[in-house]
């Protein structure tokens, strides 16, 4: 599915990647952890081709196709999602407009069928629902004046609406209550299946108690300095980052 | 000095310039090197329907300069008027029209400008507002047309104007309105949106003077330019002395979407009453480029997106319409021009 390899990458001129290599197969969840300003969201941008992130060597595929040649939206339709560590406002917009908007753009893209008005209304109050969202909040502005919990939840609630094939979840953890991390998990796990895969990125094994990995990756200065099964996060938990901070 | 002497009389000197404070961004005296003729009678017949004609009960035309007349509404009257200002040809020519609402009475007055050709003209509107307007203004200039509309309000205590410009811009286009405002619990809302392109400039200015104590100003513009066009906002709010617990409000927010286009933008606040609430903001800058960002992760093309964001940006002074056809053709003329 997902395949990195020597990914570099610099902003303002600051090289942040240092060569990253991973590869994400089809059906499987890999978490990241690493600590603070080590390049995680930096990755996270860099396979999504936000601007001002400027890939100096390596690559990166989905199923074979060079990612990096793709604008954000062709990534976005080949079923690329990021659920962002900061969700942006979008000062009129509201949510369902945007959404629909956004969905119907990568079902063209895609050379499908736009959803209708029911058809979309309908799965976005049975979505809104399992996640536990007002449905009136969805006529809101998106992420106007909405708390950092709600914006994490906006944001599982776009994934589940737009339904992607890889999924990267920038610290969709922080600043959701001990509820709203089972709801967001269960959320995010109904998305699991043999044809998708995801990136998990966070600081806390918690998350990981719900959304099970099958691979860790340290990622410290710029490069994944360490890889292992799940056992790896509870390593992390007990004894931090210095030996791996030094590593790298 | 009177534009519209001016402009009947061919003297060219009087019409204002840069040398004018008030006119600064908006030169005529330096743009019009020769008088034009007076421009020639139009036959009205002719004409095809004006924008707001499907909503309105009557509409009154102000052709070439002529027309107009008196706008009168009583108390316990309501009264929906389009009123067309049409210009057509290369010559000079101003008109106007006199409006007066009862208190008790309510008039939402739908007002178009629509050229063709490379005219002088000018509209005045003298507005005495006892009772409740709503003053929607839709302005479609010709990229060549140069076009003065002022409009003076006189608001009497407990009165309601309520006004959203809608602007295109032209060659060179002024949209001016002064209120006089008495506060005695009379409300004021002044709108504008302007979106330009290509050469075309728009200057929206307005000047409210509180004399009274109680008067509320709600003030919110904005405005989209791009290629070399140019959007001017001069807004003034003059508090007089005695004009205790005014409680006044003015937004000028601008995006620039080229490198070329320019905003010139003045608020002013000028204070001599006490215990008064006033505040201003004025921003002007680019598109917001990570919102834009998180658009297109979604899947919204780059074109899409940024027509989104920017229709959003001033969705938010046409939201503030309440008659709800013209809020809804104004969000259509919005969408149009800024469709990819
Ligand atoms: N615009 C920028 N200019 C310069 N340096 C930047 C810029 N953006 C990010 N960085 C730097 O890149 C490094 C990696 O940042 P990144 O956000 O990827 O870290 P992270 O691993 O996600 O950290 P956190 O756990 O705090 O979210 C940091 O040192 C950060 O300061
Ligand atoms: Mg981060």
């Amino acid at each position: 599915m997902l395949s990195v390899s020597d990914l570099r990458a610099t902003v303002d001129g600051n090289q942040i990647l240092q060569g990253v290599t991973l590869d994400v197969p089809a059906g499987q969840v890999h978490a990241i952890m690493g600590p603070n300003g080590a390049g995680k969201s930096t990755l996270s941008y860099v396979l999504t081709g936000r601007s001002g992130y400027e890939v100096t060597g390596g690559t990166a595929s989905l199923d074979g196709e060079d990612l990096l040649a793709l604008a954000p939206d062709e990534r976005a339709a080949k079923g690329v999602f990021l659920s962002f560590q900061y969700p942006l406002e979008i000062p009129g917009v509201p949510a369902l407009t945007f959404i629909r908007t956004a969905l119907n753009a990568q079902r063209r893209a895609r050379g499908e069928a736009e959803m209708g008005a029911p058809e979309f209304l309908k799965l976005a109050r049975l979505k809104a629902a399992e996640l536990k969202i007002d449905f009136d909040m969805l006529k809101r502005s998106l992420n106007v004046g909405f708390s950092g919990g709600e914006k994490k939840r906006m944001e599982i609630l776009q994934m589940a609406m737009l339904s992607p094939r890889f999924l990267i979840l920038d610290e969709t953890d922080s600043g959701l209550d001990i509820d709203a991390l089972k709801i967001v998990s269960e959320g995010v796990n109904a998305l699991r299946g043999p044809d998708r895969a995801m990136l998990v990125i966070t600081h806390y094994q918690r998350l990981l108690d719900y959304i099970k990995p099958d691979r860790v990756h340290v990622l410290a200065g710029g490069r994944i300095v360490a890889s292992g099964g799940p056992e790896l996060a509870l390593e992390l938990e007990r004894e931090g980052y210095d030996k791996y901070a030094r590593a790298a | 000095m009177n534009l519209a002497t001016a402009i009947r009389a061919r003297k060219l000197e009087d019409l204002p310039g840069k040398r004018d404070e008030a006119w600064r961004w908006t030169d005529l005296r330096g743009l019009i090197r020769t008088a034009p003729e007076p421009s020639t009678a139009l036959d009205t017949a002719g004409l095809p329907a004006g924008p707001f004609d499907p909503l309105a009960e009557e509409t009154l035309v102000i052709a070439n300069g002529v027309g107009g007349g008196r706008i009168s509404v009583a108390a316990g009257e309501t009264r929906v008027v389009a009123l067309r200002i049409v210009s057509r040809g290369a010559g000079a020519h101003a008109g106007g029209v006199t409006v007066s609402v009862a208190a008790g009475g309510r008039l939402t007055l739908l007002e178009s400008y629509d050229g063709e050709g490379s005219y002088l003209a000018h509209a005045a509107l003298a507005i005495d507002c006892g009772g409740a307007i709503e003053r929607i203004v839709l302005a479609a200039d010709d990229a060549e047309g140069v076009s003065v509309s002022q409009a003076e309000v006189v608001l009497q205590p407990g009165a309601r104007f309520a006004q959203t410009l809608l602007t295109g811009g032209g060659r060179r286009q002024r949209l001016e309105t002064a209120v006089r405002h008495p506060g005695g619990h009379a409300e004021l809302r002044l709108d504008g949106v302007y979106l330009l392109d290509g050469k075309r400039h728009a200057d929206l200015t307005t000047v409210v003077t509180h004399t009274g104590f109680d008067g509320a100003t709600d003030q919110l513009t904005k405005g989209v330019v791009r290629d070399q066009a140019r959007g001017v906002f001069q807004g003034k709010i003059v508090v007089k002395a005695g004009a205790d617990r005014t409680d006044a409000r003015m937004g000028h927010h601008a995006l620039i979407l080229s490198d070329r286009a320019e905003v010139d933008a003045k608020p002013e606040l000028e204070i001599y009453a006490d215990d008064v609430s006033c505040a201003h903001g004025n921003t002007v800058g680019a598109l917001d480029q990570e919102a834009l960002f998180y658009a297109r992760q979604r899947g919204i093309p780059e074109a899409d997106a940024r027509a989104m964001l920017t229709e959003a940006f001033v969705g938010q002074v046409v939201d503030r319409i309440e008659h709800e056809g013209a809020r809804e053709l104004a969000r259509a003329w919005v969408a149009g021009r800024l469709a990819p």
